[in-house]
């Protein structure tokens, strides 16, 4: 057994986590800061960040992730990272000639209280920035929240730096993807697309994280939200969050700096969300939804209605994000499968709330957690006490799977053993027959496998 | 090396990339860029602070303690006293196998998991050090683990955290749980490196040697600085098993707290990764008098001479004897091996920017597949793991360095008994084995060779350009960057998932990769083919006729 030392009886736990159902802010704003075209992240702390977090950005994408360190020393870390910072500003402007740079701290320079703020501004008095060229920051203290806060707030960085108003109305609708994988940034713009909704949508991290291979390295590839339509959203009629937690704190702040209104909305994961996800984009766009989408919906559903066989009662343990876990949930709901124990090191006390309301009717008894101890050991736990029938997640689920002989499907962040998040999406109504081929496809594989032999079907 | 075989001079690549960096950068990378010239003793700046900005291979201290010497020790709890990311990113990601079998199915192995503090912020405001009481506590009422090591990362050392009073205080109080703690604080020293000697220096003051029981093999050695990443430890414990000889530990791959307990009854130290554990060869040299010597089971030939020189050091004839009867039973085999692959990897160019000793070892494989080196440094090396030991009186302590602790070890008084003569290690010595000493990379390298320390993202760009190597090794931050260049390239820390490499049967293993990277079709297959064709070529985009 993999996890041998997890015991059946659970003992309350107030300061151990054990393997955690999150990480840290930093990785999510260096990801964030992605998605902005000819963008260089930038570090501020010690070099193991920044190491850390391109290693496992890389790992899930298989793509390259180029970003900067402060590197401090304990010389920097007892009299401030100033003259590093400001150093690495210099220099990554000279040697890689990035359009901007997005900096974002770490729990050792919010310590010891370097002012990102101050020094930026000396950095661009200085004549560090050149003409042209913008320096962009947030702060990401790593003892707060998740890796989904680290997004959040440097998706706020975003706005706070780039964005603009000009008087001018723009016709045009602004969407914070939230943090999902280039291939549903892609599957977005597709879906207005097809809506001839125009919009500008950022981060934006297709074309960057999921490059082709043409024998070319490009540092800066050709995706990312361009400065110029990042600018340009200060102007727009409406913004739409999909996802409270990553993408609330941007749209709020856009709000608040140029009256852009903004409402927020689920990821569309599965079949509910997308409905809510087109209508909402259809009217802050002020279109039409065009009938292939009534078509697009009704190859989901068709797929569903065929094989709602397997999946009706079927028990599932979740953990990730609580953005992805809540749309995620209500799918599985609309499946008739049955959510049993769900749980996200994210905090926000709305999740568990959200939750316990979406499974109200269908699965009163589910366990959630988030937060503090809300980790993968408690749900392996709980998936003792009470078995399921699927388990999802991130790649580390895989040794509980295995332990327990769970299908299993990969979901969330990282995915460092598998590819296929890059490339197709889930979301949208395309995405969720993506979801369900891999849900049935799990499930199935363990009735073909561990079937009597004189009960293996040939046609499913 | 002999002049028709010389390198091509790479020194106008060399003010090329230095043409880039504002004169003070250039002037201190240049430094750290030498070309190798094997008539004279070259210095490679390193160890020093990298250049914020640069975009650097590095990680930090607690990396190297947490991540390579501690973590592959199965039966500890190593808690990470922190915010969730530092241990989060060091769970799993290095590949450490380990085999609890001879304990049986019930053994204890906690590498599978993920254990810290999770620091928030009030424990930021008010200290962590109550929450960090209470979560070791926790970890032995769920686990009743037999060690708890804690790991500090930046945050901790900033608020005064004291990890060394709690590990102390809860050791007294669980009793038979052996709590230690290591100041492995990000920050610390300039690389990877402070963290590995922060290690070797905590397992020897609160482990090694807490143990006497004897070891029951006739020749009895530690095997020093062997993570067993992708079972390379695994490969040689089966090669020393069919010589007959005993690891009593290995420092620390696949190994045990027990083991580390009882190191210090071995008669020989070997060292592999000369880089990261050093200092515990020369500690326990000086505390119990054993002696070190350098060796690399990177390679067949290295493995065979690696094993001959045990047997040399033990002069035992009937060991000899087994040692010369593993090495003609397995080395054909590689030989055979290597002459098949070596129709596609022969005249094949390497590159390998990596660790504190693979870039050196590694190069011994690449040798054996007829492939040339023409480009090679270290991540977090020093002078002494280019240009040798000889230099280590030379090198001038700075800052950074003076901050990372340096035991003070005298001959135990009870437990020193040199295990071998003075005479008898000078003569070993001048048979040209490298006891208590490591000759570095350099004087393997091949002049005109371009040595780069601490190689930055702008320097892995136009090495490649001027090289076009046909294989170039780093690690993951590295991968996609040079294979999106059209130029495969070798992961030496995960192997790419692969391995062992290491003795005879991870040679052929490494052999039988190389070739699959050099051979695999896809890399021919890179332009469109509308793009591929030359300006000649008729358009296939040609004007449309009505």
């Amino acid at each position: 057994m993999l996890l041998r030392h997890t015991p059946k009886e659970i003992k309350e736990r107030k300061a151990l986590t054990i393997n955690p159902a999150k990480t840290c802010q930093p990785v999510g704003a260096m990801y964030a800061a992605l998605g902005v075209h000819g963008c260089l992240p930038h570090s501020h702390g010690s070099q193991g960040c920044c190491s850390y977090h391109r290693s496992v950005l890389t790992r899930h994408y298989k793509d390259p992730i180029m970003a900067g360190t402060s590197s401090f020393t304990e010389g920097s870390s007892v009299f401030g990272g100033q003259a590093n910072l400001m150093q690495a500003i210099s220099n990554m402007f000279t040697i890689y000639n990035p359009d901007l740079i997005a900096i974002h701290s770490t729990c050792l320079s919010e310590t010891i209280g370097d002012d990102l703020n101050q020094i930026v501004d000396k950095a661009t008095t200085d004549g560090k920035v050149p003409e042209g060229k913008n320096v962009i920051f947030c702060n990401t203290p790593s003892y707060v929240g998740s890796h989904v806060t680290g997004f959040s707030n440097m998706c706020a960085g975003i706005v706070k730096g780039l964005a603009k108003h000009t008087g001018v109305a723009k016709d045009q609708v602004n969407i914070m993807p939230g943090w999902v994988e280039p291939s549903d940034m892609r599957e977005i713009k597709r879906i207005a697309a097809e809506m001839l909704a125009k919009i500008v949508m950022y981060p934006d991290t297709s074309d960057v994280v999921d490059t082709p291979q043409t024998g070319e390295f490009k540092m800066y590839p050709d995706g990312g939200a361009t400065v110029e339509d990042i600018a340009s959203s200060g102007d727009s009629i409406k913004t739409l969050a999909l996802g409270s937690w990553a993408s609330e704190d941007a749209a709020k702040l856009l709000d608040s700096k140029f009256k852009v209104p903004y409402e927020v909305l689920d990821i569309p994961v599965g079949l509910s969300a997308t409905d809510r996800f087109v209508e909402a984009l259809s009217n802050a766009a002020k279109v039409p939804v065009p009938a292939s989408f009534v078509a697009e919906r009704g190859r989901l559903v068709d797929v569903v209605s065929d094989m709602s066989q397997y999946l009706y009662g079927k028990k599932v343990a979740l953990f990730g994000d609580p953005d992805q876990l809540i749309p995620l949930t209500e799918f599985l709901l609309d499946l008739d499968m049955v959510p049993t124990h769900i749980v996200s090191g994210t905090p926000g006390k709305k999740f568990t709330e959200k939750i316990k309301e979406l499974c109200a009717e269908k699965a009163p008894n589910v366990n959630v957690m988030n937060g503090k101890q809300a980790d993968i050991f408690q749900l392996h736990q709980w998936i003792k006490n009470e078995p399921v029938d699927l388990l999802m997640g991130n790649t580390y689920g895989k040794y509980i799977a295995r332990d327990e002989e769970l299908p299993f499907v990969r979901y969330g962040f990282p995915i460092i053993d598998r590819i296929g998040h890059s490339y197709f999406p889930t979301v949208g109504y395309t995405g969720g027959i993506r979801l369900l081929e891999q849900i049935l496809g799990a499930l199935m594989d363990k009735i073909d496998a561990s079937a009597d032999e004189t009960k293996v079907e040939l046609v499913m | 090396m002999s002049e028709d075989k010389k390198l091509p001079d790479p020194s106008a690549l060399k003010e090329e990339i230095l043409a880039k960096y504002p004169p003070k950068i250039a002037r201190k990378r240049a430094k750290s860029m030498v070309i190798n010239d094997s008539k004279l003793d070259q210095e490679v700046q390193s160890n020093v602070r990298t250049i914020p900005g640069i975009i650097t291979q590095r990680g930090c201290t607690y990396a190297g303690c947490k991540g390579v010497v501690l973590g592959p020790t199965r039966d500890i709890i190593n808690l990470v006293h922190g915010p969730i990311g530092c241990s989060f990113y060091a769970w799993l990601t290095r590949r450490n196998q380990t085999d609890p079998g001879p304990e049986g199915p019930d053994g204890e192995n906690f590498i599978n998991y993920c254990f810290s503090t999770d620091m928030q912020d009030e424990n930021i405001v008010f200290g962590g050090e109550k929450k960090l009481k209470q979560a070791i506590q926790e970890a032995y009422d769920i686990f009743k683990p037999k060690a708890i090591g804690v790991f500090s990362t930046c945050p901790v050392g900033l608020i005064g955290d004291d990890v060394h009073a709690v590990s102390r205080e809860m050791k007294e109080k669980l009793g038979d749980c052996n709590v230690f703690g290591f100041s492995c604080e990000g920050y610390k020293g300039v690389s990877q490196s402070a963290g590995h000697h922060i290690a070797n220096n905590q397992l020897f003051r609160h482990v090694v040697g807490n143990d006497d029981t004897k070891p029951e093999g006739q020749f009895n050695i530690n095997l020093l600085g062997e993570y067993n990443i992708g079972g390379d430890g695994f490969e040689i414990d089966r090669i020393f098993q069919a010589c007959g000889i005993n690891v009593v530990c290995t420092f620390s791959g696949n190994s045990t707290m027990g083991a580390f307990e009882r190191s210090h009854t071995a008669d020989l130290n070997l060292v592999m990764c000369h880089r990261s554990i050093n200092y515990m060869a020369e500690m326990l040299e000086t505390k119990f008098g054993i002696p070190w010597m350098k060796v690399n089971f990177i390679g067949g030939e290295s493995t065979a001479k690696a094993l001959r020189k045990i047997g040399e050091y033990y002069e035992d004839e009937a060991l000899i004897a087994k040692i010369e009867e593993v090495i003609a039973e397995e080395l054909p085999k590689v030989e055979a091996r290597a002459a098949e692959a070596r129709k596609r990897t022969e005249g094949k160019l390497a590159m390998l920017f990596v660790g504190g000793s693979r870039a050196h070892h590694y190069q011994e494989l690449f040798k054996e597949l007829g492939m040339e080196t023409v480009s090679a440094g270290y991540e977090f090396g020093h002078r002494d793991d280019y240009e040798g030991r000889k230099v280590l009186p030379t090198i001038k302590v700075d800052a950074d360095s003076r901050n990372i602790e340096e035991l003070k070890v005298e001959p135990d008084t009870e437990r020193f008994n040199p295990r071998a003569s003075e005479i008898k290690l000078e003569t070993l010595q001048e048979k040209g084995m490298e006891v208590s000493d490591y000759k570095g990379m350099n004087t393997d390298m091949a002049d005109n060779a371009l040595i780069v320390d601490d190689i930055t993202h702008w320097e892995t760009e136009k090495l490649v350009d001027f090289y076009k190597p046909d294989i170039f090794c780093a690690g993951i931050k590295e991968k996609y960057v040079v294979q999106k260049s059209g130029i495969p390239l070798k992961q030496l820390h995960s192997y790419d998932y692969g391995g062992p490499y290491a003795g005879f049967e991870g040679a052929i293993n490494f052999y039988t990769d190389i070739e699959t990277m050099l051979s695999t079709t896809i890399w021919k297959k890179l332009k469109a083919p509308w793009l591929a064709k030359t300006d000649t070529d008729p358009c296939i985009c040609a004007e449309y006729v009505a």
